[in-house]
């Protein structure tokens, strides 16, 4: 499979500039494109239409939140933007490749290579510790897991802030610190698109701020992110927040600036650059 | 080794190689270890039927060996190309004349003229076999005399330790001279050189010409042969016999006194090549089928190329029960091991739909499961084979037990490791591994991932 064009893009590439949301000084590539979506789900006589008509475009180092009512949809256009479902109708391009029409096969290389996962439920696997649960999307990238994909991992690890618990086992663990080890992994693969259903639902407050100051940090080091949210004080850490009501997009706003600018350091770049 | 125990060999080499040296195949393995390591006892149990299923092939393979290698050592001391004629007395013996209390039966000299006459019979052994007590000075010992000719010698492989055996010029000329066996030498000269010392047979002194090396009794190899201790022997000429004991033998035991007339107790018959074998026996069968010859059936013929075929068929009847029996533990061992998997994907629901989110296609899925059923398998096959390897070589030291005279017949036979059944069963369990670990693995990979990831 080519290279997705947001592979090439960087963020000087002033030269393919478009129009669109954000800050500006990023390259505005097209990550991904959805054009009159439908999902139906249909079980024996009844029929749901969860999705009537999506239209959403996301560009190169967007920071979207997804909100709206319970049943409106939010999780299932997150799962066909995750290439784990397919679209009932319309179209999904990622990067420019059209995704709705692929095998079982080639979205699972599209997820293990362009896409990184963040769960409510933090989705980690029990009998294995923090780096372990890091390495599994290189494992089916076909990576072969040796002292520099470890390294790699463990500086991921750092990253999150749990350097210190690097053989750890997600049951010691807090709720936080899984969701942080499952940021970790989710970047593993240096994804070009970041999709995070409710990261902070099952999180109190002030730890969901500190993983909402992780993910905008990640995202100001140019990945896109995509995360479903029910709640205004986190869906305010995002750029561009687009309202769902019964399958459809309600509103789409832009939200910068954003009031993280001033947050100020405490992460470390340099190491968030190297995991881009 | 034959083609079909090669590939299988292969077969398993392949596997192992792949899985230690490939990356795929060492993380798959590695997986698979954990996860069973993770639940020890259950992945132990359902190992159960297939470690019972396949020590007992390795066992009974072992013991099938065991008997066969018995028989077939009975048959190599008996001569492949000999065929045995034993006189046999009648049970319903209206013949005896009972005034005189004399059974007058069994092979005659007549006919071994006619049985010499066989042109593929290159050497008849004539013997006349009766109980007499033997004595020397003061002593006596109850020994078995065997009146025979001097290839008794060859036939027997009989090994000399001192003097020689009868030669032809003893049976000529009636020489009163004997070669003991080693117990009969034993017992008469506990001090004195027996060499050229005299005995006394019945009314007779015989000169002793040679002494014989012991020789290892032989089993009661079923049927007719009755079990024979050599030791007790004492050889003399068959003419000598004949002149000295006469045509009749008194034979005294515990205070009855009976006799009878038997010309020759056995004729061992010598072929000239082992594929006449069976064509000699047939016409001796006929000749002395004949009923003017022998009104009654007061012989009996044993061909011990016979019992190699029968060997042959029972360790065929052996292998195809064995089949049975294995296919249906390994059958059950494998169901067991299918219900096990199952429940173990559906337990792991979830992390198949993790493993999937994170970039696992169906194949890794089927894979992972699909190698951990056969890790499972192989693991149970090697705890068996290991079992049936150490019971096999553990049952010498076992039989020695107290205990042990409960459980194993006397005449039982030891086991023998047969290897090809090790790459058989162990094979056969890892095969089981893959039929029943398929279903469980595609159950897994064909999961909706979003089901598979909302599963608690
Ligand atoms: N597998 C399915 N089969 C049938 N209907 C489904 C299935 N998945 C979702 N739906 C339906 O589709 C609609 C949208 O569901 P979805 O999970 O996307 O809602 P949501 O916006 O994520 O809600 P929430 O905020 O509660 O998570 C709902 O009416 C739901 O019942
Ligand atoms: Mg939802």
């Amino acid at each position: 499979m080519a290279d997705l064009p947001v592979a090439r893009a960087s963020r000087d590439d002033t030269g393919r500039h478009l129009t669109g949301w954000g800050s500006g000084h990023f390259a505005m590539t097209e990550v991904l494109r959805i054009e009159s979506l439908h999902k139906r789900y249909s079980h024996d006589s009844s029929e749901v239409h969860a999705l009537k008509g999506v239209n959403l475009v996301v560009k190169q180092g967007e920071f979207v939140s997804l909100m709206g009512p319970s049943g409106s949809g939010k999780s299932t256009l997150l799962n066909v933007l995750g290439c784990l479902d397919r679209p009932t109708e319309g179209s999904y391009h990622l990067g420019g490749e059209d995704v709705s029409r692929m095998g079982d096969d080639q979205l699972s290389s599209i997820r293990s290579r362009y896409l990184g996962f963040i769960f409510q439920q933090y989705n980690l696997l029990p009998q294995y510790t923090v780096v372990e649960n890091i390495e599994i999307p290189l494992i089916y990238q076909g990576i072969r897991l040796d002292s520099e994909s470890r390294a790699r991992c463990v500086g991921l690890a750092e990253l999150v802030g749990l350097g210190h618990r690097l053989d750890h086992r997600p049951m010691q663990l807090s709720g936080g610190q899984q969701q942080r080890v499952a940021i970790a992994r989710s970047l593993v693969n240096r994804p070009q698109l970041i999709l995070a259903d409710e990261p902070t639902g099952n999180l109190d407050t002030k730890t969901s701020h500190e993983i909402m100051t992780l993910l905008s940090k990640l995202n100001m080091s140019g990945k896109t992110i995509v995360m479903v949210t029910h709640e205004n004080d986190i869906a305010k850490w995002s750029k561009r927040i687009v309202r769902m009501r019964d399958g459809v997009i309600e509103s789409d706003e832009d939200n910068t600036p954003d009031p993280i600018d001033e947050s100020g350091p405490g992460l470390p770049m340099h190491l968030l650059e190297e995991a881009a | 080794m034959d083609a079909f125990s090669v590939a299988l060999v292969s077969g398993l080499a392949c596997l192992a190689v792949f899985l230690a040296t490939t990356d795929k195949g060492r993380r798959g393995l590695e997986l698979a270890l954990r996860s069973l390591w993770l639940h020890k006892l259950r992945s132990f149990l359902s190992m159960l039927g297939i470690i019972i299923g396949t020590s007992a092939v390795i066992i009974l393979m072992a013991f099938g060996e065991g008997s066969e290698r018995d028989v077939l050592e009975d048959i190599k001391r008996l001569g492949t190309t000999n065929i045995i004629i034993r006189s046999v007395k009648p049970p319903d013996d209206s013949n005896t004349n009972r005034r005189q209390m004399v059974a007058t039966y069994g092979l005659t000299y007549s006919d071994l003229e006619v049985l010499a006459t066989i042109p593929s019979i290159t050497r008849l052994v004539p013997m006349r076999v009766f109980p007499q007590e033997t004595r020397r000075s003061a002593r006596s010992h109850n020994s078995r005399v065997v009146a025979t000719v001097p290839q008794y010698a060859e036939v027997n492989d009989l090994t000399l330790v001192q003097g020689r055996f009868l030669v032809p010029d003893d049976d000529e000329r009636m020489n009163n001279v004997c070669v003991l066996g080693q117990e009969t030498a034993k017992s008469l000269f506990p001090f004195e050189e027996p060499l050229g010392s005299s005995v006394k047979l019945g009314e007779f002194v015989y000169v002793v010409v040679g002494i014989l090396a012991e020789r290892m009794p032989t089993g009661g190899t079923g049927g007719s042969q009755a079990a024979e201790d050599f030791n007790q022997d004492i050889y003399i000429p068959l003419q000598t016999a004949r002149g000295r004991f006469g045509e009749r033998i008194q034979i005294r035991s515990a205070g009855s006194r009976s006799a009878e007339k038997v010309d020759m107790h056995q004729i061992t018959v010598t072929v000239e090549d082992i594929d006449k074998v069976r064509p000699t026996g047939e016409i001796i069968r006929s000749i002395l089928g004949d009923t003017d010859r022998h009104p009654r059936q007061d012989w009996a013929l044993t061909v011990p190329l016979d019992r190699l075929e029968l060997v042959e068929r029972t360790k065929a009847n052996i292998r195809q029960s064995l089949g049975i029996y294995a296919s249906i533990s390994l059958l059950v061992g494998g169901i067991g091991i299918m219900n096990v998997m199952l429940a173990t994907v559906t337990e792991r629901t979830r992390e198949v739909g993790i493993r999937r989110a994170l970039g696992a296609k169906r194949s890794d899925i089927t894979f992972q499961f699909l190698i951990e059923t056969m890790v499972q398998t192989g693991i149970g096959g090697l705890l068996g084979v290991a079992f049936g390897v150490a019971y096999v070589f553990a049952h010498a030291a076992l039989k020695t037990l107290p205990m042990a005279a409960m459980l194993f017949q006397d005449g039982s036979p030891s086991p023998i490791l047969h290897v090809p059944s090790i790459t058989w069963s162990l094979s056969t369990a890892v095969g089981v591994g893959v039929i029943f670990g398929i279903y469980p693995a595609l159950r897994a990979a064909y999961m909706d991932p979003i089901e598979a990831l909302r599963h608690v």
